[in-house]
């Protein structure tokens, strides 16, 4: 079997396997083992798309294609590119990091484990897809899970947050089918079959009025998943109510994909509908990135800074994508990639502050560096990662966003940028506004004075996270070659 | 000549760093201490190699200084527009070489006496290894990607340094103002560069002073109340300098940021880290001069002057001694700044920029020494305040003695580096901006008042009764105060003129005998009425502040400035558009989204009678469609 499929095939094996497992010891074993497996795996395509990238100049790599269903032309088409490559290692680290979180859950972990990891297969799926229709239909495979993992999971109000949360991400799915439609019936321009594969459409171009028609379908369908104001209020509630390893994969998965959909299917397919609306989607844009940043100050719960913050740092990439250069894209997806990590990370250290402190209130913890001080040494790195602090990954997406949004000498395209740039000094003020309160000054509370030490697969987790958010913060330049070379066809569908 | 080994300036802190910061909580104290030491001692003796390499026995091209300059690619924007990593080796950032470095390793010498015992010595000695590597960075830069990099990193040693403390809430509060405040000038910062990244295609400073950049600078027009868009980013640059370098009104931070050990207040906010603003108007000298016909300049000219009189008056009313010192710094770093928005290009007309640096260079010296016996008095009495000291001179021979060295240095007593370096100052600010020149000269007289009114209550004045015996401080304290006094000397008589100038030509320096005694007579003027108020407890101070009534009411509040801040921060931005945002989306945003929720909810109720199950209804509704849809059909035609 091609290496792509396996990564969809060794979830589902794993989650066969985990229908035999009797306790929590046992079932989190085996996604241990197949979480391993699957970065195994990941890492392995990485080295193997490095080799076959140097001998063949094909948009995607790795390619396979079988028929599904012969009279409408949907095929099972799978092919990758430095983005999915990048993409799917961080899935892997991202749910590997989830299960030494989730270590500890005891309310019916055989069920909690397979839901993760069907959800973990739908965000590959999407990932190696390179028909419209299989990545839709593993794109709702990623995103259904989602209800039940909150629903049965979560705490606080979870049904409303999961009854929401699945609403509008179906009431956006229903807006992205109606753009995958439109593109399917507008894709034989040219004459010949009706086709769902992206790279046959990426050949011919739609007509023009066809797609400044499914552009905002397409776009808004995708982008709902990827908080973009002002459908992002799905967001907060749902993070906070999810379980940490639900957060995690989530905030650190699940919300690329919208990034990834737009780009691939809406900016790749839709070129000319892209450029006419992109002054629009541009200023929605950027107040979710200020707007975010702004309501992260005020909140006080530590989900939520989390989850406005997200929104904030997420509209830089719906930026970056609209700004429309190599250097901008470049950052979208490393600051894809960093935010994955990085709000990975925050998450997972969140849920080990409240299984101590049992409290998620900011306001009511004070001096945990005190006493919790590896916890709280790493939650100031990733408050400084997620400031953009150089060294860490979010520096370097950043300036790429930066630097590809001064690319435009528009006095429009200027604003945007500044207003971009600018929230470097709000996310400042509300990362430190909570280290501050939370981490430094006295101990506010005795009972905080002695709190269980950090275990090992807690570290476990956190430094599988903490490694490429340094290592992409220190060296950036294999990984933004090998997304920089996957741009051009995007770049010339513009042209 | 081949100085590509200074790679190693910035790396062997860094690996430091890491070491000690992998193994926090495993090593003993007096280890970690002498691997910060060792650590530090080897990038000195490298960087005075460097030094006397380069200014020695480095040959000189077309009677100009070289520059070095070995990068490794970082990170490519586009095709053209690159960000290297590397070090740039020229008479200033060899010059800060020496200055970091001998800063920096007196503190981590000293450091082992003052933070004795302290619970986090490690992580202590971790900081400073970080904050030396950063530094040197900085300082190195080849390009101003490189040196935006690495001023950040500077940021946040700085905010863990003042933070470090963190138990206390003043400490938490100033490390997060310091950070804010600067990062907030760091915006101009960022924007200044990504602007002359798009514009001049390149962040390279070779390139970028040399005469094909300037000559692709030159080529915008104005657009904006007589600067060009290149005019207009050097002046957000300076933004982020300004910021960095504590400039009027980006200065709040410095006061505050004395929460912090004294050691940490000795190396970053008083030698290194503050002046790295003046460093990097000095290092976009060329760009700041022809650009716009130096209107950027102008305006660093002018930030200068006014945040150095303020300082210097806010310093008159101060009695905690590290605040002092603080607004002390500001006025020292408001000099440099002033000396280099006068300073011309060519020849002597680079006097102002020769002596921003000269001053930049002794100011670090003896600051420092200030700061570290500051540190010294404070660990003898356990407080930061005037009032609590007074006649210690008895207890603690080497540190007054050392302390007086440097305030008479800061003060321009002749003989003292801060003489030579002042008065070239003078000199440039009088044949170039006499206003200037003005403000200058005053503030000279005012440093030497408040440093001897510092000098004179702490060592001398009233016999206060001690709980403790005050002692003199260990060896490993007072040896760096001895060494750094001789530095508060010795560097008057370097031939900065020949050394660092714009041009890197050089030319030779001579003291304007009339220039060197204006400046001795307001000096001692200075010094005089200090001595004549401070000496010996009198009422005269109560009496002169008294008569000033509101005014020194204003300045000992640092003419409420903060408030200004703190109303701006808290009333406006956290309550009304942070409240305002977070209201919103709670409310209108999720409001509607709540609303379209249950509005199908609602509406599903309202027509779920619909399916009736009666076959009439729908029989009806059947024929009710078809007809409508003739109706369509028909119409459409």
């Amino acid at each position: 079997m091609d290496i792509l499929t396996l990564l969809v095939v060794v979830p589902v094996l794993t989650v066969i396997a985990l229908l035999f497992t009797k306790d929590l010891k046992q079932s989190r074993f085996i996604t241990m083992i197949g979480s391993i497996v699957q970065l195994g795996m990941a890492i392995n395509l990485l080295f193997a798309y490095f080799r076959e990238r140097a001998v063949n100049a094909s948009i995607m790599l790795f390619t396979r294609d079988l028929t599904w269903f012969e009279s409408l032309n949907i095929h099972y088409s799978i092919g990758v590119d430095g983005i999915s490559v990048a993409l799917i290692i961080l899935t892997s680290v991202v749910v590997l990091a989830g299960v030494f979180i989730s270590w500890k859950i005891d309310d019916l972990p055989k069920e909690f484990f397979v839901t993760l990891v069907i959800l973990s297969a739908g965000v590959y799926g999407v990932f190696i897809s390179v028909d419209l229709f299989t990545l839709f239909v593993f794109y709702e495979i990623a995103v259904i899970p989602m209800y039940l993992l909150i629903g049965i999971w979560g705490s606080g109000p979870r049904e409303y947050a999961a009854m929401k949360l699945t609403l509008m991400l179906m009431g956006a799915s229903a807006l992205l089918l109606i753009g995958i439609l439109g593109i399917y019936f507008n894709s034989n321009a040219d004459g010949g079959a009706l086709t769902f594969n992206i790279l046959e459409i990426g050949k011919v171009n739609i007509p023009i009025e066809a797609q400044k028609l499914f552009f905002p379908f397409t776009f808004i369908g995708f982008a709902v998943i990827g908080a973009f104001f002002p459908f992002h209020t799905w967001s907060p509630d749902g993070h906070a109510s999810a379980p940490t390893a639900v957060s995690m994969l989530h905030a650190g998965v699940l919300m690329k994909l919208g990034g990834y959909g737009v780009f691939r299917v809406a900016m790749f397919l839709l070129p000319e509908g892209a450029k006419h609306w992109s002054n629009f989607f541009l200023v929605l844009a950027v107040i979710g990135v200020v707007y975010g940043a702004f309501a992260a100050i005020k909140q006080t719960d530590l989900k939520y800074i989390n989850a406005y913050s997200s929104v904030s740092h997420l509209g830089m990439v719906l930026v970056a994508l609209l700004m429309m250069n190599k250097t901008a894209w470049n950052g979208a997806i490393l600051q894809s990639l960093s935010h994955g990590f990085m709000t990975a990370l925050f998450f997972a250290l969140i849920g080990m502050i409240y299984g101590r402190t049992h409290t998620r209130d900011a306001t009511k913890m004070g001096g945990l560096l005190k006493t919790l001080p590896f916890i709280s040494m790493i939650y100031v790195i990733a408050g400084l990662a997620s400031l953009g602090l150089p060294g860490m990954s979010g520096f370097v997406a950043e300036m790429n966003i930066f630097a590809g949004a001064f690319q435009h000498p528009d006095l429009f395209h200027r604003i945007i940028s500044i207003l971009t740039v600018s929230a470097i000094v709000v996310t400042a003020v509300y990362i430190l506004r909570v280290v501050g309160m939370m981490l430094m000054g006295p101990i506010t509370d005795s009972h905080f004075e002695h709190l269980p030490k950090d275990t090992w697969y807690e570290r476990a987790g956190i430094y599988l996270l903490m490694i490429p958010i340094v290592g992409i913060g220190m060296l950036p330049l294999w990984l933004s070659n090998m997304i920089m070379s996957s741009l051009d066809p995007f770049i010339q569908r513009l042209l | 000549m081949n100085f590509s080994y200074t790679f190693l300036v910035p790396l062997i802190p860094f690996a430091v760093f890491i070491f000690l910061g992998f193994f926090y909580n495993r090593i003993k104290e007096n280890i970690s201490g002498w691997i910060g030491v060792a650590g530090l001692t080897s990038v000195a003796v490298l960087s005075y190699y460097t030094a006397i390499q380069y200014f020695y026995h480095t040959p000189k091209l077309d009677g100009k200084f070289q520059t070095f300059v070995y990068s490794v690619n970082w990170m490519n924007f586009t095709d053209t527009l690159k960000v290297d990593m590397g070090v740039l080796i020229d008479p200033i950032s060899v010059m800060m070489l020496v200055v970091v470095s001998t800063i920096s390793l007196m503190v981590h010498i000293y450091s082992m006496g003052y933070m004795h015992g302290d619970r986090g010595f490690t992580k202590f000695y971790a900081f400073l290894s970080l904050f030396t590597f950063s530094m040197m960075g900085l300082v190195l830069a080849t390009n101003l990607f490189q040196i935006y990099i690495f001023w950040e990193l500077v940021g946040v040693s700085s905010f863990l340094l003042i933070g470090y403390y963190y138990e206390k809430p003043s400490a938490v509060a100033a490390a997060k103002k310091a950070f804010i405040v600067t990062r907030f000038a760091d915006f101009g910062f960022l924007v200044g560069i990504l602007l002359v990244g798009y514009y001049l295609g390149s962040f390279d400073f070779q390139y970028l002073n040399g005469p094909e950049g300037i000559a692709a600078a030159q080529k915008f027009g104005s657009i904006f109340m007589g600067f060009s868009v290149i005019g207009l980013a050097l002046v957000l640059m300076f933004m982020g300098g300004a910021g960095k370098s504590a400039m009027f009104p980006l200065h709040i931070w410095l006061p505050d940021a004395m929460e912090g050990p004294t050691p940490v207040s000795a190396l970053i906010h008083a030698a290194t880290m503050v002046v790295a603003g003046v460093y990097l108007v000095a290092r976009m000298f060329p760009m700041f001069n022809f650009v716009d016909h130096g209107s950027a300049l102008h305006i660093v000219a002018w930030v200068g002057a006014i945040s150095t009189l303020i300082a210097a008056i806010i310093a008159l009313t101060q009695f905690d001694i590290k605040r002092v010192l603080a607004f002390s710094t500001m006025s020292q770093i408001g000099y440099m700044m002033l000396a280099l928005g006068v300073s011309g290009y060519d020849g002597h007309e680079g006097v102002g920029y020769m002596a921003s640096m000269w001053h930049l260079f002794t100011h670090a010296m003896f600051k420092g020494l200030l700061f570290l016996g500051a540190g010294s008095v404070i660990h003898a009495v356990h407080s930061n305040l005037m009032q609590d000291m007074g006649g210690l001179h008895k207890y603690m021979k080497i540190t007054s003695i050392t302390f007086l060295i440097a305030a008479l240095s800061i003060a321009g007593f002749p003989g003292f580096s801060g003489f030579f370096s002042k008065d070239e100052i003078l000199i440039a600010t009088f044949h170039h901006n006499r206003p200037i020149f003005y403000i200058t000269l005053f503030v000279a007289g005012l440093t030497a008042f408040y440093m001897f009114r510092l000098y004179f209550s702490i060592f001398w004045n009233k016999k206060t009764h001690y709980h403790h015996t005050p002692h003199e401080s260990p060896l490993t304290m007072t040896i760096p105060l001895v060494f750094l006094a001789i530095m508060s000397i010795v560097p008057g008589y370097f031939p900065f003129t020949e050394w660092v100038t714009p041009d890197k030509v050089g030319f030779h320096g001579h003291i304007d005998p009339m220039m060197a005694s204006i400046a001795t007579t307001v000096g001692v003027l200075g010094i005089g009425l200090a001595y004549f108020f401070y000496f010996k407890p009198t009422d005269y101070p109560a009496k002169i502040s008294a008569a000033f009534g509101t005014f020194y009411v204003w300045t000992k509040n640092k003419f409420y400035i903060d408030e200004l801040y703190l109303f701006v921060t808290r009333n406006i931005i956290f309550k009304y558009i942070s409240g305002s945002f977070a209201w919103f989306d709670k409310k209108v945003v999720d409001g509607t989204m709540n609303l379209i929720g249950n509005s199908t909810v609602v509406g599903s109720e309202a027509i779920k009678g619909v399916q009736s199950g009666k076959v009439q209804d729908y029989a009806f509704a059947f024929v009710g469609g078809v007809i409508i849809l003739v109706i369509v059909v028909i119409y459409m035609l």
